[in-house]
């Protein structure tokens, strides 16, 4: 077998299929474009959700799943509402940025994907999203310098949002949180347990 | 019975377009005693407003030119402004209910109804008219049925983010076809609607309401070839002047139609750009139609301005599924089924898939005959 016929065989389909969440809808895409013409954030993005399904499709795993773009997607859902076909467009590309994560394939300094990870630290500690905390981890995510700076620029923003009684900087000292916030991160251990256990019986 | 105006043998076409008319012609010409009621006010259904079809047939216009001239022949009578209502019974022995709009419908072809003193339907005793509508109720007997109720476009404005009726410019293939036809409304110019100037710059959008989840699921199978003959209408309208765009998902033409396919794609005039269209908007300015999207040949993202946008609008029944007369097997989108359960009810043409107007003659010539076997057999002509 050459080495050429192996990029045709689509084994990575196969696996999108098996182990991506929504991953098999991958195959329903029929090349129109609608989604990444709808998508708000399409000129900033590298690659546009149906090259993602065509690449899928030509056996091209590195790409993929070392892309920036599957990480770009902010869940408007433009593409999932008008798909001709029905594909959960946004649900797939958060599958294949999960998936890629998972395998340690997905791009490390991707920003969308730094806040993602922040997101659900921030949220998993209490079991509650604490905004004025989640805000000064990404501020100070390149240190000291630039976020003070950031800070500056932005403070205009923040004050009106503290005015309108949209954010309570007292929330980053205190903060909200579920009753048994050690239950609930049991509660998400097992289900990460469960998830991995999957996909190891998979690669079997 | 007295109270009805035909018999076991006879054939009842309902609709009376292009395949209707074709149905009851060649019913009616093979001998059988034919009844085309239609609901309307006059025959010709859509193909009356196509001045353009199939490039290497008969023009629209004139094969409805040739059968309206065939009217006169065998024992076919017309009923305009008739609609049924209701069909009962079983193979052989049908009986319809028809409701007769004011003013009462003429009849008209030379049927020799002498030896039948009630086969006028003014001698029903329940078409005596409503007092308060005007409407009179008819029922009729039939051996067979063909129907031939056709199709409606699909409603562009509930394709949203094309926003037909919110941009004066974004017009479907229906309303070029009158922009284009000479003895429409504009003369046969191409006058946008929105200033009156001439469209140089047309775009045709395939696809528009088919093959999506989200509006009709199935293909059109006509637009693609439509929009090509649109496509060539507006080059060689214009000449040099003219710049069109195809925006397409595939082309989907078959058979010769794909000559009429090679000659529009190697026209420099036409562009193909590989893309659904994901949005309609105005140009601020110039109140303009600006095409967004992305083309999957080459990934290049477009906003495009075009004086006249044409959305290729898909068929769908021109009856619903759930507004037949009776309970017929449909397929999925609503077109009545070729099923043995559907009994010596024929679909013909639109009703039965979407079709272009020669493919209709063909199918209700077929429809025609299956019919024509069931009333000889009630007749005992054939075994």
């Amino acid at each position: 077998m050459g080495e050429g016929r192996k990029d045709y065989r689509g084994d990575f389909l196969a696996e999108v299929e098996a182990r991506v969440e929504e991953g098999e809808w991958v195959k329903m895409c029929m090349q129109c474009g609608v989604c990444s013409g709808s998508c708000p954030l399409g000129p900033d993005w590298e690659h546009p959700p149906h090259e993602i399904f065509q690449w899928i499709r030509a056996n091209r795993r590195a790409e993929v799943l070392g892309s920036p773009s599957v990480w770009m997607c902010t869940s408007c859902h433009a593409c999932v509402v008008r798909c001709p076909r029905g594909v959960p467009v946004a649900h797939v590309m958060h599958g294949l940025a999960h998936y890629a994560a998972r395998l340690g394939l997905a791009p490390p300094g991707q920003p969308t994907r730094r806040l993602a990870e922040r997101f659900w630290e921030n949220m998993t500690r209490t079991g509650r999203v604490n905004e004025p905390r989640l805000a000064l981890s990404l501020l100070f995510a390149n240190g000291p310098g630039e976020g003070l700076r950031t800070a500056l620029r932005m403070k205009d923003a923040g004050l009106d949002l503290v005015r309108a009684g949209r954010l309570s900087p007292l929330a980053a000292l205190a903060g909200d949180g579920v009753e048994d916030p050690a239950g609930l991160r049991a509660v998400l251990e097992k289900a990460r347990a469960i998830e991995l256990a999957k996909t190891a019986a998979l690669e079997d | 019975m007295s109270e009805v105006v035909a018999t076991t043998r006879t054939i009842l076409v309902v609709g009376g377009g292009i395949s209707g008319m074709t149905a009851a012609l060649e019913a009616a010409e093979a001998g059988a005693d034919v009844l085309l009621l239609e609901k309307g006010a006059s025959l010709g259904g859509w193909v009356s407003q196509l001045s353009r079809g199939h490039p290497t047939l008969c023009p629209p216009a004139r094969t409805l030119e040739d059968e309206l001239r065939r009217l006169g022949a065998g024992r076919l009578r017309v009923l305009t402004r008739a609609e049924v209502v209701r069909i009962d019974g079983q193979p052989g022995d049908y009986t319809a209910t028809v409701r007769l709009a004011p003013p009462a419908p003429r009849e008209v072809g030379n049927a020799d109804r002498s030896g039948d003193p009630d086969a006028s339907p003014d001698a029903d005793p329940d078409a005596v008219p409503n007092p308060d509508t005007g409407e009179r109720k008819l029922r009729v007997k039939a051996g067979a049925v063909v129907w031939a109720t056709g199709w409606r476009p699909y409603d562009a404005a509930k394709i949203e983010p094309y926003g037909y009726g919110r941009i004066p410019d974004v017009v479907s293939s229906l309303d070029f076809a009158r922009l284009a036809d000479p003895l429409g409304p504009t003369g046969g110019r191409l006058l946008r609607p929105s200033d009156g100037r001439e469209a140089r710059r047309v775009a045709f959008v395939l696809c528009a309401g088919s093959r999506d989840k989200n509006h009709l699921r199935h293909c059109s199978r006509v637009c693609c070839a439509a929009a090509l003959e649109q496509a060539a209408h507006v080059t060689g309208h214009l000449g040099d002047e003219a710049d069109v765009t195809l925006y397409y998902v595939d082309i989907r033409v078959t058979g010769s139609l794909e000559d009429l396919y090679r000659k529009v794609r190697s026209d420099p005039r036409v562009k193909f750009v590989r893309s659904k269209v994901a949005q309609i908007t105005r140009d601020a300015h110039t109140g303009s139609p600006v095409l967004h999207g992305v083309a999957t040949e080459g990934g290049q993202r477009y906003a495009r301005v075009h004086d006249l946008v044409v959305l290729a609008v898909g068929m769908e029944p021109g009856v619903p599924g759930d507004a037949l007369p009776l309970r017929l097997v449909t397929h999925a989108g609503g077109f009545v089924a070729p099923d043995p359960a559907n009994g010596a009810i024929f679909a013909a043409g639109c009703a039965a898939e979407p079709l272009d107007v020669s493919r209709c003659v063909q199918h209700a010539t077929v429809a025609a005959l299956r019919a024509l076997q069931v009333v000889r057999r009630v007749g005992g002509v054939e075994g």
